[in-house]
Parts: C-alpha cells; structure tokens; sequence
C-alpha cells in the first residue's frame, strides 16, 4: 500500500494524541511562569521560577515525591509478588476454579472512589470496623489505619485494586507455559520449587513486564483513593504529587504554583517511563 | 519467447541478500518446482513472482506483459499457501468465490463457477461448513479450488503438502499431478521434499544460496548434475563422493586410484583441465556387492532393510564410508567383509570446486 | 500414602488455599453488598451481624438523595461513548501500523504510550480552564473527549497487538484475490478480530466507568458519572454506612456483573499481547 494511505489511518489518532499532550502541556509551562490566582483575577505578571520556588519549598513537596515513589514500589511488589504466587497456585485444576476465578477478579472492576469508602469504614474504622472487631476478639487494641498509619492504608487499598490485575495477566501466562517442559524438567528430577524458579518465573518475564508498565501509569496518578480516604493527611502523611497539586490548584485556587508542580509531577513520569519504556520495550515485540 | 520470463531478479532485505540473480524462463502450460534447503530463496523467489514481495532488481514478464511493479492481484495468479490461509469466517462457499465477489462477478457467474470447482474437488457437500470443521486434506482442496476458480494464468504453490500426514500427502501429490493433466495451465511449486520434486515437476529448479544452482528434468538432475551440491540434493539415499588417493592421465585415460583399485575412466569423458583434487561421485545403485574381485574392499557396518532392497554402509580401509544398494534378501551381515564392483559408466567426477567436469556416458542412457 | 492419595490430597490443599484466598479478597465486596440491606444500626453493630432480616429502604434512598439513575445514565453514556469513539479513531491507525509497517512505527507506538505516561495532574489545570472556556465543564461530551484521549493509546496498543497475531498468510491470500486495502480491512481483517475488539472495548468500557480523577474535576452535579456521585457520600456528616453501602452497590453491580460475564474476553484484553 502506498505510505500516504498508511499516514492518512494513523493521522486522527497522531493528531489527537500530539494535539493532547502539547496543547496543555505548554499552557501548563505558560501558567507556571505567571502569577495566576482564579482568586485574584487580572494580575497575572510574569514571575519567572517563583512558581516552581514556592512548590518547591511547600513543607509537602518532598514528603509528597517520596509518598508517591513509596506507594508505587510498595504497590508493585505487592501485586507482582502476590499476583505470580497466587497465579501459581491457582494454575493447577481444582473444585471450584471458576468461581474462585471470578471471586478474585472482581476488586478490579470496583471503582476507586467505592474502593476508598469501603476499606475506610467498614474495613479500617476503629470502633466499627472489621479489623478492629478482629483485633479486639483476638485480644489487641484496634489499630486506627487511616490516622496511624495512612500511607499503608492507602497502598493496601490499591494493591487490593490492582492485585487482580496482575493474577489475571499471570494466570493466563501459565497456561501457555509448555506442560512438555515441565514434564521434561520432572523426569530430570526438578522439584515444584525447581520447576517454579527456572521455568515458570523466565516464562513469565514479559507478563510481568507489561503489568508493571500498565500499573506505573496508573500508580503514578493514584488520586481518588487518597480523595476520599485520608485527604492526604493527616498533616502530608499521605500526599502524593497528584494529591499535593490537587491541592494547590482547587483547593487554593493557585493555578500559577499548580501548574509548576504539574510540572514536577510530568518530570517525574518522565524519568520513571524512560527507564520503563525503556526496559519493557525491549520486552515487546513490535 | 518464453511464457513467464524472470530476468536478473534481486531482492536485498537490510542486510541479506536473498535473491542474487535469477534468471529463468518458464513455457506455457509446465509444471515447475523450486527446490533447495531452507533459507535458499526457494519461497521469497514464489512471492516475489506473486507480487508479495517486491524485488529490488530484474524484471518479471508474463505473457508478454512486464508484471514486475504490479499489485499481487493485478497479475492473473492464484497462490495456494502453506498454512492453507483460509478465511475462518467464511464457509467453503464464501471462501470459494471471494475473489469473484471482490471482481464483482454476477452472482449467477459467481454459482457456476463455484459449483463446477466444488464438484471436481469433491468439496460439493462441506460448501456451508467453516474452514475448521474441515479435515486437513479438504482444507488443502479448498486452497486448490480458491485458486482454480480465479482461472489464473499461473499458479502458486507454496509448500502446499507440507502440513499433511504421510499418506495424504502421497494422495494429494497425485491429486495435483492429475489436475496439472486436466487444467494444463503453468504451475509453479516450491517444496523442499525432493520426492515432491521429482514426481511433480516438468523442470526442476534447484535454488542454492539465492542462486539458481540447475534447471532441468528430474531425470536429467539425477543423471547428470552439474555440481557436488546438486548430486548430493537430488536422491536418497546420498549420491556416494568419494576422495581419490591419486589421479593419472595416460594417454586417452584417467586412473581414478583409490587404494588398492584403479578405474579407468576416458579422457573423452572430460571437459577442462584436469583438477588438482577430484572427487569421484557414485550413486548407490552404481555399486554392487561381488562374490570375489571387484574394484574395493571394506567391512559392512550396518545393514538398512527397507524390503524392496537394503542398503549397506561400508567403512572402506581408509575409514570413509559409502553406500551401496543391494537385493532385498541378501545375506550379508554385519561386521563381514565385503567386495564392490563400481559400475564405470556411471562415475561422475568433481573438481575442487565442487563443479562437474566430466560428462555422462552416452551408452548408459539405456537404463 | 500411595501417590494417588498424594495427588487427590495435594489438590485438596491448593483448592482449600485458593478457596481462602479468594473469599478474603471478595470479603469487601461481599460486605458492601449485605450492608446495604441493613438498617443503619445493624450496619455498625460491633460485632458484625451476618444474619439480619434485609431492607431495601437504603436504595430507594439513594434515589432520593442523589438521583441514582442520573448518574447511571451519565456513567453509560460516557464510557460507551468514549469507547466507540477511541475504537473508531483507533482501528485505523492499528491495522495501518500492523499490516504495513515502517521504520517508525515502533517509535510511534512507544511515544502514544508514552503520552499515557503523561500524569493527569500535569495539564489538570489547562484542561480544567480550555473546559470552562469551551462550556464542556460539567458536560458529559467534555468527558467523552477526555476519555476517549486517555485510553486512546492503550486501545491502538491492544488492537495492534491483536491485528499483528493474525495470520499474515489470510492477508496475502485476500490480496492475491484482489482485495484491496479497504477490502483487506472490512472483509477480513475486522471479522477476524471481532473477539481481540471486543475485548478491547470492555477493558476500555470498564477503565472509563471507574475513571476518577477527570469525572470528579470536572463534572459537578449535571454531568457527574457514578464514580463522582460516591465520593458525595465521604463527606464525614456521620456514619451512614448502609446507604453509602447501597449507593456503592448500584455503583458498581453494573460493571462488575459485566465483567463477571465478559470475563474471559476481558482476560484477552488485559495481557495486552504479551501472552500468546
């Protein structure tokens, strides 16, 4: 076929994609060198890097990186740990597999505002909740999770979210796995242990690759589920980059120090989607 | 002027050199096979004719008309593929005549011709199932008849017997020899089963390395290839190629010496200087197992009855080994030692690069 | 033991383990449910009640209080919406990349996935401002459009990722029979991947019904999808947890229960290609 006509089916979806990200990307690099506060309309001078200082000297702004960072981590590894454990598990048949199936898939179809609100109260509430009812007939004190330790409640939920995911991608991974191989491996005397570590984990090289791509994209952006349980707090305990700048931008009205962390925050994908792109692009075959 | 002309084709990928200059002339109405190792070019040379690939030098004319730049529809073939390449969601009906529904044939057309093709490949009664309810032989039928309803000025094939069993493989083989009688139009067919090769073609095209090593009949090929990688491609088992020890000219004759035996071979026999190292080339029938005498010695290793005949494979004293054809219920052992008589005129000879210079013996053609 | 026993035993453990795992992790799920048929005090009753006589009060006041069905309408116009809008825009671009392939098109690939990358807070603002200026705040055709650029490039991804799995050979045979592009692409090549669009059309419907971070910044009463008209009820007025269970409930059954049902497409569409 002529390269015109390749061009001409691939132009809207180009077109709209570079019209997406430049258009408010560089409203966004405009705005973060002006004063601009929807509170105080028409006085929006220039004012060079002060944006940035301010964002940047926000008591948050480093807590926030790092919570953003830890949450993405602690999520990954949970989920890819857990996701090819219980993949593994449930490769074998058993009574009742498709239901378990089914069971385990749901979490990723509960939207994350729904996610929040049930982890927040009827989960985690210290007087009424079922983890607090669990730890008082075992005999402990109730833990307060969204107040004690909010940055772990918001990765359990969200690993919660994500853990199906992963056990999706990884289950049907294990069933393309060659049984010959496998059967190969055990008349050579390997063990399930053996079998696992050698031939199940190198097969699944490219499944895990492509959730930790998928799931960076998301974890990076994680925002509902912090909206609605803890607000970011308490204190910055529990802020991440989107949260902080969430922050900034409707809740102080300060389009100008927002956009200079919006800013921030698209440097930082950045850097975490060269390194990623980078390693799971080979992992692809295009 | 020949009916389907290829001249000079090239076809260079980023840093491979698929295609070094085919020349070939192909007559109306011949069934021609393209055979050679895997990674020959034996497939890019059939889908760079069928518009598939495009070639980066030489020109292709067919009928008189250069075809070289046209699309793959545009040429007046019809491919039948390796895996068959039947559309899953269509039935065998559909299948049949998508390529007249494209063309915008009337539908009573469209009928005819399908019906006429269902009933000369028995596919009459599965015209409504779907390809996957198909067996693979009537899978292989449809391909054919895809193609034959087009009524092409040549066809494709690519490997097409390939995903069949042994038995049906024999069976479809004969299928398409009878249709190539009955249609009569120019066939062209890559394989790399030489047994496909030899019953099948009018001509033999042996493809080596991107280059087209001979053309011929299969019984020319198998008589008289012109170098080591033609004799050794062509019949099984192996053509025998044996080192020499020693070559001596004497007047009008050749001694091939090879330890203690001297075969003479005439000087007439040979075109070109005479080599530095010569190989000699012996088929297995050529050789034959001798009470006492003959020209070589050696001690049968093994035995493979195959029942028609058996084959023997004999360490000579200078560690080679070659192959000899003998009777079926001979009774020869294993371990025994054994003489062979080698059968003059059939000799071939080699030179060190691995071409042919000696020419086949008149008086031989009758067998 | 003979080995019979071993392996009957064996199987029984690992049904008993995934048997546990699974109803740990639904246990939310589950919870949500059966609260949302109870009172408001059976609902924090300390200890929890698993056997209560149900009520069905709690959705009807949901209706009341926030207009359910609005929302609802909202939130399947928007992400059916989206998702046929991307499929249109992205089917294209998808075969062109996978059937006639050139030097960039991995580039091109990588970049949109890269736009992906791309964090919603970064051009929140600008979005926010081009919203308001456009009257598409609070709109649900603002929505469609955010949504159908934000999983525009995992819809292209998915979709070539099907398109370059189909067998080449069907391809060359169509074009040998004369079909040409628009032929290859209407008459064979959409047919063969009615299963891989599909499911690329679920993953997009359900990652557009959950989407949360665009629906609650821009959307305010007239055009919110479900996902904002939750988060209404986190407000910490006190605990009304069988309500909120009971707007959770109608929130999510839709999507789950059609998950449940697509699951196996779905399954498809989430290894996006990297399980063959």
């Amino acid at each position: 076929m002529k390269r015109s006509i390749t061009r001409l089916l691939m132009a809207p979806s180009v077109i709209l994609l570079l019209a997406w990200m430049i258009v408010p990307l560089s409203m966004t690099i405009y705005f973060s060198t002006i004063n601009y506060n929807l509170l105080y309309p028409g006085r929006n001078n220039f004012v060079g890097w002060m944006n940035f200082e301010f964002f940047i000297t926000d008591p948050g702004f480093w807590i926030a990186i790092s919570n953003t960072l830890i949450l993405l981590i602690s999520v990954l590894v949970i989920t890819v740990v857990l996701g090819v454990a219980l993949s593994a598990l449930i490769d074998k048949p058993f009574y009742g597999r498709n239901v378990v199936r089914v069971l385990l898939i749901s979490p990723f179809f509960i939207m994350p505002t729904v996610n929040a609100l049930i982890w927040k109260n009827m989960m985690m509430n210290p007087v009424y909740g079922i983890f607090a009812w669990i730890s008082q007939t075992l005999g402990f004190e109730p833990i307060d999770w969204l107040s004690d330790y909010p940055l772990m409640s918001v990765i359990i939920m969200v690993s919660w979210q994500w853990l199906p995911f992963a056990i999706l991608v990884f289950v049907t991974a294990l069933q393309s796995q060659d049984t010959e191989q496998k059967e190969a491996a055990q008349m050579d005397g390997a063990n399930g242990w053996h079998i696992f570590r050698y031939l199940t984990i190198p097969h699944l090289a490219r499944p895990i690759a492509v959730v930790v791509m998928i799931e960076t994209i998301f974890l990076l952006a994680v925002f509902a589920e912090i909206y609605v349980s803890t607000g970011g707090g308490p204190g910055y305990d529990s802020t991440n980059l989107a949260y902080l700048i969430y922050n900034q931008a409707l809740l102080q009205y300060d389009v100008g120090v927002a956009s200079a962390g919006g800013l921030f925050a698209v440097i930082l994908a950045n850097i975490v989607a060269f390194f990623l792109i980078r390693a799971v692009g080979k992992n692809l075959t295009v | 002027m020949a009916y389907l002309n290829i001249t000079d084709l090239q076809k260079h990928y980023d840093n491979y050199h698929a295609l070094r200059g085919i020349n070939l002339a192909i007559n109306e109405g011949e069934f021609i096979v393209f055979v050679g190792p895997s990674g020959c070019g034996k497939s890019t040379l059939l889908r760079t004719i069928a518009g598939l690939e495009s070639s980066t030098g030489g020109t292709i004319e067919l009928d008189g008309r250069d075809i070289t730049e046209l699309s793959s529809s545009k040429r007046d073939l019809a491919m039948v593929f390796q895996s068959y390449a039947l559309y899953p969601h269509m039935t065998v009906a559909e299948n049949l005549s998508f390529a007249l529904r494209l063309a915008k044939e009337e539908q009573s057309v469209i009928d005819e011709k399908v019906k006429s093709v269902s009933a000369s490949l028995q596919l009459d009664k599965l015209l409504e199932r779907k390809p996957r309810e198909l067996s693979g032989g009537q899978r292989q039928r449809v391909a054919i008849g895809r193609a034959i309803v087009r009524q092409p000025k040549v066809f494709l094939f690519d490997e097409p017997l390939s995903n069949l069993d042994a038995a049906l493989r024999v069976q479809m083989r004969l299928e398409l020899a009878r249709l190539h009688k009955k249609l009569g139009t120019t066939m062209i067919y890559v394989t790399h089963d030489q047994v496909e090769a030899m019953t099948l073609a009018d001509r033999v095209v042996i493809l080596n390395a991107g280059q087209i090593e001979q053309v011929g009949t299969p019984l020319e090929l198998y008589r008289s290839p012109n170098s080591r990688f033609v004799a050794e491609f062509i019949g099984t088992p192996k053509m025998n190629l044996i080192e020499l020890d020693n070559v001596v000219r004497e007047n009008d004759t050749l001694h091939l010496q090879l330890l203690n035996a001297s075969i003479d071979f005439p000087v007439s026999r040979t075109h070109g200087p005479l080599p530095d190292k010569i190989i000699m080339g012996i088929r297995p029938e050529h050789m034959h197992l001798v009470e006492t005498g003959g020209d070589l010695v050696g001690k049968v290793e093994l035995i493979e009855h195959l029942g028609s005949e058996a084959y023997t494979h004999i360490r000579l004293s200078n560690d080679q080994t070659i192959i000899v054809k003998a009777p079926a219920r001979t009774s020869i052992k294993d371990g025994e030692q054994v003489h062979i008589q080698v059968d003059r005129n059939e000799v071939i000879l080699f030179n060190d690069n691995n071409r042919v210079f000696s020419v086949i013996a008149e008086d031989a053609s009758h067998d | 033991m003979t080995l019979t026993q071993q392996r009957k035993l064996k199987t029984l453990l690992v049904g008993l383990a995934s048997w546990t795992v699974a109803l740990l992790l639904f246990f939310p799920i589950f919870w949500m449910f059966i609260t949302s048929f109870k009172t408001e005090l059976q609902a924090i009753s300390v200890p929890p009640q698993l056997f209560f006589e149900p009520t069905f009060e709690n959705f009807s006041i949901v209706q009341e209080r926030s207009d359910y069905l609005k929302h609802a309408w909202n939130s399947v116009v928007t992400s059916f919406g989206a998702t046929l809008l991307a499929l249109i825009i992205a089917i294209p671009a998808a075969y062109s990349m996978a059937f006639f392939p050139g030097k960039k098109t991995k580039d091109i690939l990588l970049w949109m996935l890269s736009t992906k990358m791309l964090p919603a807070v970064g051009v929140l603002v600008p979005i926010y401002i081009l919203s308001r200026d456009y009257g598409l705040l609070d709109s649900k055709l603002g929505l469609v459009i955010i949504f159908t650029l934000m999983n525009l490039p995992i819809i292209v991804w998915m979709l070539f990722s099907y398109f370059k799995d189909l067998p080449k050979e069907i391809l060359e045979a169509a074009r040998m029979d004369g079909a040409t592009p628009w032929d290859e692409m209407v008459r064979v090549v959409l047919p063969l991947s009615v299963g891989g669009i599909a499911s690329t059309g679920l993953l997009s419907i359900v990652l557009c019904w959950n989407e949360a971070f665009w629906s609650l910044n821009l959307t305010a009463s007239e055009a919110a999808p479900l996902t904002a008209m939750i988060a209404s009820y986190s407000s910490p007025e006190g605990l009304f947890w069988a309500k909120l269970s009971a707007a959770s409930t109608l929130a999510c059954a839709p999507i789950v229960i059609f998950g449940w049902f697509c699951q196996k497409q779905l399954v498809q569409g989430l290894t996006f290609g990297a399980v063959k």
